[in-house]
């Protein structure tokens, strides 16, 4: 028992989940922010893909990966102004322009990879961020195994889990963006622009989708695939319901996740169809929104747009 | 839109007109910037999928599936529910046909065919009717739902097509069907088939229960103002879940005429999101029947055209693919196009 425990729950497993749980974090920390402000976000995965691909594009041409990582959050920024004008300005239905935004990605990434290197596929290889080993902590046992050393993105993610959680519930402008979230017109009357609040966060949202996506192809691996996003920005999604909306819980969702993906492996050898295993998130997040484990309750003006009075 | 309109006004119709203009416009750029003459390039595309017999049955191919998640789509919305699992939908409702092509032999076509498709389409009902029966009784909305089932439902087959019912090679397929469960070709070696007939037959099917059945009166209502219509004796979570069991059947139509029509097995992953399409095709057509119709048979020609637009030119074919995506958000962006036509009756 001890022994198939240790199969699946060591070092090597846990910083793999890391490793795959680090888009997701990105990802679900962009949707907390546009859905706590009131819009729904379904083009999470095609704003990574878009990020992927500039990330990629970029570093290519500069052979700066860092670069790469502000080429991919302005890209993913710029798909989410979109968002934030159909759904904001024009009143969209949202997970109308969500879709379209996903689809958009696929067509152009393709489009262009295939116009600019002329290959279809896979790009040329880049150059990504690096990876970083951490003094001191790398020489605690098994701890030092597990998050020692990690590619930087990796650390980024953890420290913006940190950072969003402060905006969110201590300042007074993660106060504004919630309420703007939940009570749209109470917000109004006491002031806050709800709009501006609305396309602020969208951007965000989509610049932190853009960043995940970035973390795909230039610092986990170093090339951009054709779709190689595969769906990661829709679990993204269901780590954020998961997580109920907050930063922490996306972290745990996240990680959960991750883990779930990297022992799936090991699960296939002891027979256990790996397919079953990547189900996994996916079931687990319609039954938190069943309200079987703990319900999982969206922001109250989700998907309404707007209409000042 | 009106509860008792069964037609579309000339605003509705004016509408995805100039949306698919505007779509067209944005995608000239794309064709500039790959230095190429969009006028030419576009011809290209429509000449190859609208002129001649061959182009004009390959694009109604490449329709046929689109009408049924367009129908699946649009019968969804009628009810004020949005059926983003079209995809998943379609994916279970191709893997239950091909099962009872593969599984049942001897039978006369007459019998092993409809068993095929009725398979697909109950499989297809019974997967749409979960998110349904979460939203009906537990107000569990149903877009997140259905995105996860359709993630579920890849999974599951990608299990089943490379697990039980693998079909010996060794890319992930299943077995062929018998030919007694194949839908007939109509105009080799295009792969249009008798798909198409079911897809006319579902859009007079649908429309019919739409506008001339009480079960269609009470779908709009519950779309129309579910307040209302629980209040006029209606009930709207009964009607939510056969609404969604009726659109899960109708997007499994799609598998099932990919599965029994074109491919002749189960392919691993085979829709190049259909599902996802058939949300573009139910707003295009303004999730009316006859809409549904126009907008498949305008994102088949597109498909059909893209083939030679790529062959002929610098143009990459997934500029159609983009020309989809803008399509979608043109449609959806009601207030703009309203705006353009409004600036121009001042003008």
């Amino acid at each position: 028992m001890w022994d198939y425990l240790v199969y699946f729950v060591n070092a090597t497993v846990l910083a793999a989940a890391l490793r795959m749980a680090t888009p997701l974090i990105f990802t679900s920390l962009g949707g907390i922010f546009a859905e706590r402000s009131g819009v729904i976000n379904i083009g999470l995965e095609g704003m990574m893909l878009i990020g992927a691909f500039t990330g990629m594009l970029t570093s290519y041409f500069t052979g700066q990966p860092w670069l790469g990582l502000i080429g991919a959050l302005i890209a993913g920024a710029l798909m989410g102004l979109v968002h934030a004008v159909a759904a904001v300005t024009y009143k969209v239905n949202q997970v109308v322009s969500g879709t379209a935004i996903n689809i958009f990605a696929v067509g152009v990434t393709v489009f262009l990879l295939r116009w600019i290197f002329d290959v279809a596929g896979t790009s040329p290889s880049v150059s990504r961020v690096p990876v970083v080993t951490i003094p001191l902590v790398n020489r605690i046992p098994v701890i030092g195994q597990i998050i020692g050393t990690h590619n930087i993105m990796v650390y980024l993610a953890l420290v913006l889990v940190v950072i969003v959680h402060i905006f969110l519930f201590k300042t007074v402008w993660g106060l504004r963006l919630r309420s703007v979230g939940e009570h749209p017109k109470a917000a109004d009357t006491v002031g806050i622009d709800v709009f501006l609040t609305r396309y602020l966060a969208v951007i965000t949202s989509g610049a932190l989708a853009g960043l995940g996506g970035a973390y795909l192809s230039i610092a986990h691996l170093s090339r951009f695939g054709d779709q190689m996003t595969a769906g990661r920005g829709f679990i993204a999604l269901a780590a954020m319901i998961f997580g109920k909306w907050t930063p922490f819980g996306a972290l745990g969702a996240s990680l959960l996740f991750g883990f779930a993906n990297a022992v799936q492996m090991r699960l296939q050898e002891l027979g256990i169809p790996s397919q079953f295993v990547q189900m996994v998130p996916y079931i687990l997040t319609m039954i938190a929104l069943a309200g079987f484990i703990g319900r999982a309750t969206p922001p109250k003006a989700i998907g309404k747009p707007y209409k000042k009075e | 839109m009106k509860l008792e309109q069964s037609s579309l006004t000339s605003r509705e119709i004016i509408t995805p007109i100039i949306s698919v203009i505007l779509a067209l416009l944005v995608g000239a750029v794309f064709i500039l910037i790959v230095g190429e003459n969009p006028i030419e390039a576009y011809w290209v595309l429509f000449s190859n999928s609208l002129i001649g017999v061959s182009s004009i049955a390959a694009t109604l191919q490449r329709a046929t599936p689109l009408i049924f998640t367009g129908l699946a789509v649009a019968f969804a919305f009628r009810c004020g529910l949005f059926n983003i699992g079209a995809e998943g939908q379609l994916y279970v409702g191709a893997m239950a046909a091909v099962i009872v092509g593969v599984s049942l032999s001897g039978i006369p076509k007459v019998i092993h065919l409809p068993m095929a498709i009725i398979a697909g389409m109950l499989a297809g009902g019974l997967w749409a009717s979960i998110p349904g029966l979460l939203k009906a009784k537990l107000g569990v909305h149903e877009v997140i739902n259905t995105i996860m089932m359709n993630f579920i439902a890849y999974f599951l087959t990608d299990y089943l097509v490379t697990g039980p019912f693998h079909g010996g090679r060794w890319t992930p397929e299943t077995a062929r069907v018998f030919p007694t469960a194949e839908l007939s070709r109509l105009f080799p070696p295009t792969r249009l088939n008798t798909g198409i007939f079911i897809a006319i037959a579902a859009i007079i099917l649908v429309y019919f229960i739409l506008w001339r059945t009480r079960f269609g009166y009470e779908i709009r209502a519950v779309g129309f103002n579910p307040t209302a219509a629980e209040y006029g004796g209606i009930s709207v979570s009964r009607n939510m879940v056969m609404a969604m069991v009726f659109s899960g059947a109708l997007a499994s139509l799609a598998g099932v005429e990919q599965i029994l029509g074109v491919h002749g097995r189960f392919i691993q992953r085979f829709s190049p999101d259909l599902g996802f399409m058939g949300i573009a095709v139910a707003l295009l057509g303004k999730n009316h029947p006859v809409g549904v119709f126009f907008a498949a048979v305008l994102f088949g020609a597109l498909r059909t055209g893209a083939a030679a637009m790529d062959r002929l030119t610098d143009v990459p074919r997934e500029l159609v693919v983009i020309i989809q995506a803008l399509i979608i958000m043109f449609v959806a962006a009601e207030e703009l196009t309203r705006r353009l036509i409004q600036r121009r009756r001042r003008a």
